[in-house]
């Protein structure tokens, strides 16, 4: 199961950050297939590579600020036979849109045994951590998991942001893509082959490790890649686990990991009551409670808004320190 | 505009289906055959067939939770929906949707939303995408007057405008949304006129006159093909039973029963379209005829739909994506 991306032998790669590799993605895909669409606010302006004069209006669509209905629009674009990426900007604005994903684009091939199917994705950036407060900080994902029918991914590399993206557009059920604007500088070889598919619903060992198993998500996987290099230096040995897809949860990866190590830290970004890594720890408990030597420890946001101020919000999110002390203290 | 004679025969005839259909159905409901809430559309056909006259099969069309009568008045196979209705396997969404949801893709509805205002954007993106895939096709967006005060209403108005969507926006203003009179609940009550708002245009037509409807969608349709935009179309309509059949709604009437008598004797849609046809030479056996026709149709329909089969509890994971995932099943102990 790990590290299970489709690869041509002969690929080559090209250095470049994960914000680049997701435009690159866009790029690929609406230059391959004729049905993709971008929507978006501000889109014809900015972070899209000049996409208006290369691919024209009536591929790059510039929205008003009307996300509750652009959402349906792109959704009921996706019926009508195109394949809309829309771009709901900030992470937040998911509310005003949440509707339309959950009563329209969930529910429809649903609710017509398959007669309609709805091939959209749902870009969408968290931002936290850059003092812009509550209201434009947050990390839903978690929200959207309890909705059957939505397909989540939530990439932590440019190769995985392109190769995941690209899979998205190709699929034909609803996808959510959460990037997180932690990563968007983060750089490494990204394969240039323009039919590059990581496979939704797999997730990816970073790095290899016997004493115990971390699970890091989407922006936690930066401290948790430091902690394992530190703790790597007294011969500790992480294991870092990114799953990649939160839904469908690759947990037979997760699973595996934790009847070698048989430690589990949990790791992530989004508030405490009812996030992945709760369901991660549940299903744990039911499916391998006997490979657990120690009690799960779950290092999450603090069930508390995002605040204004730097001081404060810095103190909300799992840094490398504790994650170090969350290792340290299964194997005590 | 001239209507030729099959087309009034087949409008009548889809008026009436939509009447027996939704008579038999608030029969075989209050029989305890057809499970979940029930809303007819009784009062309103001439509206619904009307708008769907004017399309052609190949345009899409999306609904409301007062679902039935849409797709039949688009044409289709009365046997699936009844069969929907009472959660078959064999129904047109395979017992998966409800009377809330008949919608059925192989006449073009790409959606019935129960959520009010939740098929405008659906219906927006419908029209975006024939304009992207260059083709002539429209979409027919049903909304009550409710839902023009969703926020969605505003929004997809706007855009469609703004991008010259093919979309034709037909509110079937019944007078209420359950109990709340449009006098009662919108700033401008004449809704045709918050068409100008958005910069198209905006035109009311009396949606117990078939011929009406059907004339004003037509010309509307005629616009949108010609890459002229959308068009806001208000018909004014009455629904005849309760805003769900058996809803006992305890206080003050939200309307009075001579209001109700009143519609029912005097703007009975099929009645006025009866006379009409019967004025203009045809005769008492000709429309027998359809009605007889109809009549069949309707009971093959119940008998259809009651041998029909249920779902296999077995089938709960179905359809939930279309290709197979690794997805957790959890059966019950």
């Amino acid at each position: 199961m790990a590290n299970a991306a489709v690869q041509k032998q002969d690929t080559s790669y090209v250095s470049m950050t994960y914000l680049d590799a997701i435009v690159q993605a866009q790029v690929e895909e609406i230059e391959r297939d004729k049905r993709v669409i971008l929507m978006g606010e501000d889109i014809a302006v900015y972070g899209s590579g000049d996409l208006v004069e290369r691919f024209g209006p009536d591929r790059i669509w510039a929205m008003p600020i009307s996300e509750a209905s652009f959402t349906g629009v792109g959704i009921g674009a996706a019926i009508g036979g195109l394949r809309p990426i829309v771009d709901l900007n900030i992470a937040s604005f998911m509310y005003l849109a949440s509707d339309q994903i959950i009563n329209q684009a969930s529910k429809l091939r649903f609710m017509t045994a398959g007669m309609i199917k709805v091939p959209v994705v749902f870009r969408v950036c968290m931002f936290y951590g850059a003092a812009i407060a509550a209201q434009h900080s947050d990390r839903p994902y978690s929200l959207f998991m309890n909705v059957p029918g939505l397909k989540i991914i939530s990439p932590t590399s440019p190769a995985d942001a392109k190769g995941l993206l690209k899979s998205a557009v190709r699929d034909d059920d609803p996808v959510l893509f959460f990037e997180d604007s932690k990563l968007w500088t983060t750089k490494e070889e990204v394969p240039t082959d323009p039919d590059y598919l990581v496979p939704i619903g797999q997730a990816k060992i970073n790095r290899s490790g016997g004493d115990v198993t971390v699970v890091a998500i989407s922006g936690a996987m930066r401290p948790a890649l430091e902690a394992a290099n530190e703790l790597a230096q007294e011969k500790i040995f992480v294991e870092v686990i990114d799953p990649r897809t939160l839904k469908p949860l690759d947990m037979e990866t997760i699973i595996k990991s934790v009847a070698k190590t048989g430690r589990l830290v949990l790791v992530e970004n989004a508030h405490r009551m009812v996030n992945a890594s709760s369901e991660i720890a549940a299903i744990m408990v039911e499916e391998a409670f006997e490979s657990l030597k120690r009690p799960i420890i779950r290092l999450t946001a603090p069930d508390v808004h995002v605040p204004f101020s730097p001081v404060l919000e810095k103190a909300m999110y799992p840094q490398k320190q504790q994650i170090i002390a969350a290792v340290r203290k299964l194997l005590s | 505009m001239t209507i030729g004679k099959s087309q009034q025969e087949e409008m009548y005839r889809r008026m009436f289906r939509i009447r027996r259909f939704e008579q038999e159905g608030t029969r075989l409901y209050t029989a305890g055959q057809i499970p979940g809430a029930y809303h007819a559309s009784i009062g309103q056909e001439a509206t619904i067939v009307g708008a769907c006259m004017a399309l052609r099969k190949d345009d899409a069309v999306t609904g409301t939770h007062r679902s039935h009568g849409h797709p039949i008045g688009k044409g289709a196979d009365l046997k699936p929906l009844m069969a929907e209705l009472m959660g078959k396997e064999t129904g047109v969404c395979k017992g998966r949707g409800g009377s809330m949801h008949l919608a059925d893709y192989s006449v073009g509805i790409i959606g019935e939303s129960a959520i009010v205002g939740g098929g405008i954007p659906l219906a927006t993106g419908v029209g975006l995408s024939a304009k992207v895939r260059c083709i002539d096709t429209v979409c027919l967006c049903f909304f009550g007057d409710g839902a023009v005060n969703q926020g969605t209403f505003h929004e997809s108005l706007n855009m469609a405008a703004l991008w010259k969507l093919p979309v034709i926006y037909l509110c079937e203003n019944n007078g209420y949304a359950i109990t709340t009179s449009v006098a009662s609940s919108h700033g401008q009550p004449n809704i045709a006129k918050r068409a100008e708002g958005y910069g198209m245009p905006g035109l009311a037509v009396d949606g117990q006159d078939v011929n009406a409807v059907y004339t004003v969608t037509s010309e509307a349709v005629a616009r949108a093909r010609a890459g002229e935009g959308p068009t806001l179309i208000e018909a004014k309509t009455y629904r005849f039973d309760e805003h769900q059949v058996g809803l006992v709604i305890s206080g003050t009437p939200y309307r009075s029963a001579e209001e109700v008598r009143d519609q029912q004797t005097h703007r009975d849609p099929l009645a006025l379209y009866r006379e009409t046809l019967l004025s203009q030479g045809f005769s008492e056996s000709e429309l027998g005829e359809i009605e007889n026709e109809v009549e069949i149709a309707v009971k093959d329909a119940i008998r259809f739909a009651q041998e029909g089969r249920l779902p296999d509890p077995n089938g709960l994971y179905d359809y939930m994506f279309s290709n197979p995932i690794l997805y957790p099943r959890v059966d019950l102990p």
